[in-house]
């Protein structure tokens, strides 16, 4: 028997530990990742030209950096990795893949889809001005090019890559005007309990907050977002908020870094048939995913592109998804490492959800923007275009609403602006937001040039 | 059970039925629109949204001819944007198909005869005219009036209008069994509920086969899936819509660019569709023989990225042409279905001609090569 | 304001790339994106197709697909996903197909 094919899709902490343990079983995965380089999100390496030094670029989580780039770059040999490659759509057991401008097939007896995530915003208005940023494009900004994303910067959203970046702005230079916070000190205590499940994580979370107070920069709860003023000339020049007491207050700045916790990236999970339920807790719609980790017959799922778990979640889950899957394949497997990754895996799980629990997204804020919001940036469609399409056209599903207000019909295919839209159309049309459905994927995952080789 | 009546019943939401019941309505005909899904979902809100009368048989210029004259003004009629554009269509034939110039100057001779004028250009003169075709572009037959607009919206826009009109529209709806009791059809619905009117229209698209059965009559519609794509948008500067004549069916691609900038492109290999699933897949492959085509028919194109692709259930009858008229073996029935590509044109003329055959039992636009007699005659 | 929209905190001490934004010439640094090159030195990488403005990316993950520029020869770079190369010309303003 030829061994069997397995094509792991990203090469961030659970493709990572996925890959490692299908080499270290004898099979060779190919590896694909679009970025030029491995480690994903959290671990994203900077050019090579770059001298700072791990715990420069890390803090806390700089040993664990180190081990996943060092690990990766043990099993090179050992797997075909194809860097800059976007695997864009999928079909009966076969990845079509984008290799720098070149259309590859790749027929695979199995797929692990370590795709990650990405962040989840709540639209505001003004946020389609220039200047405006996700707060992990701040983050990436710094981490993997050494820049700020302006000279005076307000975080807003909710999170703990909130005050993650934030922090980490402060400790490099940056001048940070101020940091808002949907959700209230209530929120995060009503999650203690479930926080303390990783009592080392919290730590790490209360540090980066007395980084910024101690740097003097507020830290204000509780806020209402009210608009983003600026000029599409000249991009943003103020924010405006309204605090827990009713107050409206205004900062100037010439960025803003926007985000509200993640959002799991499962275009290609849908495009190789995986099925979803709706997740009330985060109300959004996940994959559903069996005990052994799969989404479809010979589709598993890893690390935050299945699960927003975290980093050392996805490390776990690659692990354990690698194991399932070998033990499907017929391979021996060590069935109590299966036993202990579950269970640690699900320590992993009760802290998340108490993050879930402690920064909510903030319906009722989503649900009141004001009609001369743009909610699709893609397109330019407002928060008015798309209650006027679902009430007056009676869409009130989402891919509905989509035909007839065209809002996620853009390049990005609704990732930045499908979460916040269900919310308005079920707001608009009274419908229960579970109902509002989610938007159907379709290829490529990515803009695919139409000048690309076959 | 609990039953309603009114003096026609339409199954089908799509561009033909709702079409069929918004005209039914203008002659002040009671009318209930049944739909299993919502309206205008189906093949109707996933096509290309053609305008295009060029190229089609003959004989089903006069249809399309009436059809046209409606397009212009519908918009204004319903009193929604549904972006008619009447921009033009070009129909191009490639270098390795010289006969067809001959082709298309006889077409057009022909198409005159029934109204249509199209003038046909080649070589400096056809790409000076459009300067975005490519050099493998040999002849190309230009349609002026004809045009495009925006499938996604047309038939509920037509169902809405209708609904205001006094129409009783039910979505979510499915017919299970359709018969004639006596004067009446009885028709029945997943929900239980119960409709009798005494005459019936068949416009269920790529799942009248069944429909037809009940009354004897077999049509033998085969679904697929066409293969569309849209790109990021760009500024301005294909008007007409065009569409490649081959007899190749991976070359058969067609295009056209909405003002905002976006540029959509159908045609090439078909995918597999499922009726019972109501869905077609893109087969990635299919999207990539597309993007070979196109690049040859526009070059410049080459430039841009796809955004999105997708497919919807279309379906083709035996020699590809729609059934449309009375049934041969019912009074009272009448078909409006078997619509493939080119469907999204005929529907506001055949949902008048439907209107006009239930009120006034005759019409003058000729249909009937489309009657369902050509496929009775052939299982007897 | 038309001036630099990033602010260059760390790891300046890079090798020096020239390459053309609108005609004009750009310095860069080795090991830059195209848009922190042209953004550390402009406001914005391209504008809005739909009339709201100018745009300067918003991810830099390659997600959000707002900063795709045109060269001069017409090719589109997704600028936050593209490594710096010296001579690159870009266009800022919405270009017609060539
Ligand atoms: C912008 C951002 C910043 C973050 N920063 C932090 C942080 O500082 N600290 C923290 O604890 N957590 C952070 N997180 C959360 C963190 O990403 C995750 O917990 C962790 O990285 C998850 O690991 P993963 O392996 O599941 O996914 P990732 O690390 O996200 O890796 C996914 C990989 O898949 C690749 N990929 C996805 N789709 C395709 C495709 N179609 N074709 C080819 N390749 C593809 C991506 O390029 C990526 O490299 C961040 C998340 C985001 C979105
Ligand atoms: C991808 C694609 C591209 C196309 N491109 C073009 C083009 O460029 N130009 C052009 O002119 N045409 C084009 N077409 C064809 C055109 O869309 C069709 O010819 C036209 O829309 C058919 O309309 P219809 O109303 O007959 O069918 P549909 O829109 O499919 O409507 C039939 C309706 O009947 C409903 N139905 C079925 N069974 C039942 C039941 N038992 N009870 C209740 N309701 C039922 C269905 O749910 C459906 O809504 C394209 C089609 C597709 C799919
Ligand atoms: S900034 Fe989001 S894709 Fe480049």
């Amino acid at each position: 028997m030829n061994a069997p094919k397995v094509v792991v899709v990203g090469s961030g902490p659970a493709g990572t530990r996925c890959a490692e343990t299908l080499a270290l079983a004898g099979l060779r995965p190919i590896v694909i990742d679009e970025n030029s380089n491995n480690g994903g999100q959290i671990y994203r390496r900077q050019p090579e030209n770059f001298v700072r030094t791990y715990s420069q670029l890390y803090g806390s989580e700089s040993d664990k950096a180190a081990a996943v780039h060092s690990d990766f770059d043990s099993i090179r040999d050992k797997i075909d990795y194809r860097s800059d490659t976007l695997a864009w759509a999928v079909s009966e057991n076969t990845l079509f893949a984008a290799e720098r401008g070149r259309s590859v097939e790749i027929p695979f007896d199995a797929l692990v889809l370590c795709t990650g995530a990405s962040e989840r915003v709540m639209p505001t208005l003004g946020w389609n001005y220039a200047g405006n940023y996700s707060l992990g494009g701040a983050q990436i900004a710094l981490k993997s090019q050494g820049c700020a994303i302006g000279s005076n910067i307000v975080f807003m959203g909710t999170g703990p890559l909130l005050y993650l970046v934030a922090s980490q702005y402060i400790k490099a230079g940056a001048n940070v005007a101020a940091v808002l916070d949907t959700s209230t000190v209530w929120d995060s205590l009503a999650a203690l309990p479930k926080l303390l499940a990783m009592p080392s994580m919290l730590w790490t979370g209360l540090g980066l907050i007395k980084t910024i107070r101690a740097a003097r920069v507020p830290i204000v709860h509780g806020v209402q977002p009210l608009e983003i003023t600026g000029s599409g000339d000249a991009g943003v020049n103020a924010v405006t908020y309204r605090d827990k007491r009713g107050h409206a207050h205004t900062l100037e700045c010439d960025a803003v870094a926007l985000g509200y916790h993640l959002r799991s990236e499962t275009q290609l999970a849908d495009l190789a048939g995986c099925a979803f339920s709706f997740d009330r807790r985060s109300r959004q719609w996940i994959a559903d995913i069996d005990d052994k980790s799969r989404g479809a017959a010979n589709v598993y799922m890893a690390g935050d592109g299945a699960r927003i778990r975290g980093a050392d979640a996805a490390e776990v889950s690659g692990r354990l998804t690698a194991l399932t899957l070998l033990l499907d394949l017929g391979y021996a497997v060590d069935e109590k490492e299966i036993k202990r990754l579950r269970s640690l895996h699900a320590r992993y799980e009760r802290f998340a959800n108490g993050v879930t629990r402690a920064f909510p997204w903030p319906i009722e804020h989503v649900r009141n923007l004001p009609n001369d919001a743009i909610v699709c940036r893609c397109e330019a469609v407002s928060v008015g275009e798309l209650r006027d399409a679902s009430r007056g056209k009676q869409a009130d599903e989402i891919n509905r609403a989509k035909a007839f207000s065209r809002v996620g019909m853009g390049r990005c295919q609704g990732r930045f602006c499908g979460i916040a839209a269900a919310e308005i159309i079920a707001d608009a049309t009274q419908t229960p937001l579970a109902e509002v459905g989610r938007i159907r994927s379709q290829a490529p995952v990515r803009p695919l040039p139409i000048a690309v080789e076959q | 059970m609990k039953t309603q009546s009114s003096d026609v019943i339409v199954i089908g939401g799509g561009i033909m039925g709702a079409c069929t019941t918004l005209f039914l309505r203008q002659r002040g005909i009671s009318v209930t629109l049944l739909e299993r899904d919502r309206i205008g979902q189906k093949a109707s809100g996933s096509s290309f949204g053609n305008l295009r009368r060029q190229g089609r048989p003959i004989s089903q210029l006069p249809l399309a001819n009436r059809s046209s004259a409606l397009w212009a003004q519908l918009s204004e009629s319903l009193g929604a944007e549904i972006e008619v554009e009447l921009s033009g269509h070009v129909r191009v034939g490639y270098s390795d198909r010289p006969e067809l110039v001959e082709d298309f100057t006889h077409y057009a001779s022909q198409a005159a005869e029934t109204g249509l004028n199209l003038e046909v250009f080649t070589g400096k003169e056809l790409h000076e005219r459009f300067p975005f075709f490519g050099p493998e572009v040999l002849v190309g037959s230009y349609s002026p009036n004809d045009g495009h607009s925006n499938p996604r919206v047309v038939a509920s826009a037509c169902a809405r209008a209708a609904s205001a009109n006094g129409a009783h529209v039910h979505e979510n709806m499915a017919v299970t069994s359709a018969n004639k009791v006596g004067e009446d059809f009885v028709v029945v619905t997943d929900a239980g509920l119960g409709f009798t009117a005494p005459s019936l229209v068949i416009a269920a698209g790529a799942w009248s086969n069944s429909l037809a059965e009940a009354f004897g009559e077999k049509i033998g519609i085969v679904s697929r899936g066409p293969t569309m794509l849209v790109t990021e948008p760009a500024p301005y500067f294909i008007h007409p819509c065009l569409g490649v004549v081959t007899p190749v069916e991976e070359e058969s691609i067609y295009l056209r660019q909405i003002a905002r900038g976006n540029v959509i492109v159908g045609g090439s290999t078909r995918s597999p569709a499922s009726t019972s699933t109501g869905r077609a897949i893109v087969d990635p492959k299919n999207t990539l023989s597309q993007l070979r085509q196109l690049r040859r028919l526009v070059p410049a194109l080459a430039q841009l990225n796809v955004i999105r692709v997708w497919s919807g259930v279309e379906g083709y009858t035996p020699d590809g042409m729609p059934v449309i008229g009375r049934s041969e073996r019912e009074a009272g029935l009448y078909y409006a279905c078997g619509f493939s590509g080119g469907g999204h044109q005929l529907g506001p003329g055949v949902g008048e001609v439907i209107a006009e055959l239930i009120d006034t039992g005759e019409t003058d636009t000729p249909i009937e090569d489309f009657g369902i007699r050509r496929f009775n005659a052939s299982t007897g | 304001m038309n001036g630099a929209r990033f602010t260059r905190l760390a790891e300046q001490d890079r090798q020096t790339v020239t390459f053309f934004v609108n005609g004009q010439a750009i310095e860069a640094l080795e090991g830059d994106t195209l848009l922190v090159a042209i953004l550390a030195a402009k406001d914005h990488v391209r504008q809005s197709e739909f009339g709201d403005g100018n745009r300067a990316g918003f991810c830099l993950m390659g997600s959000c697909q707002d900063c795709w520029v045109t060269s001069e020869s017409g090719e589109r770079i997704k600028a936050c996903s593209t490594r710096i190369v010296a001579e690159m010309r870009i266009v800022t303003e919405t270009v017609n197909l060539k």
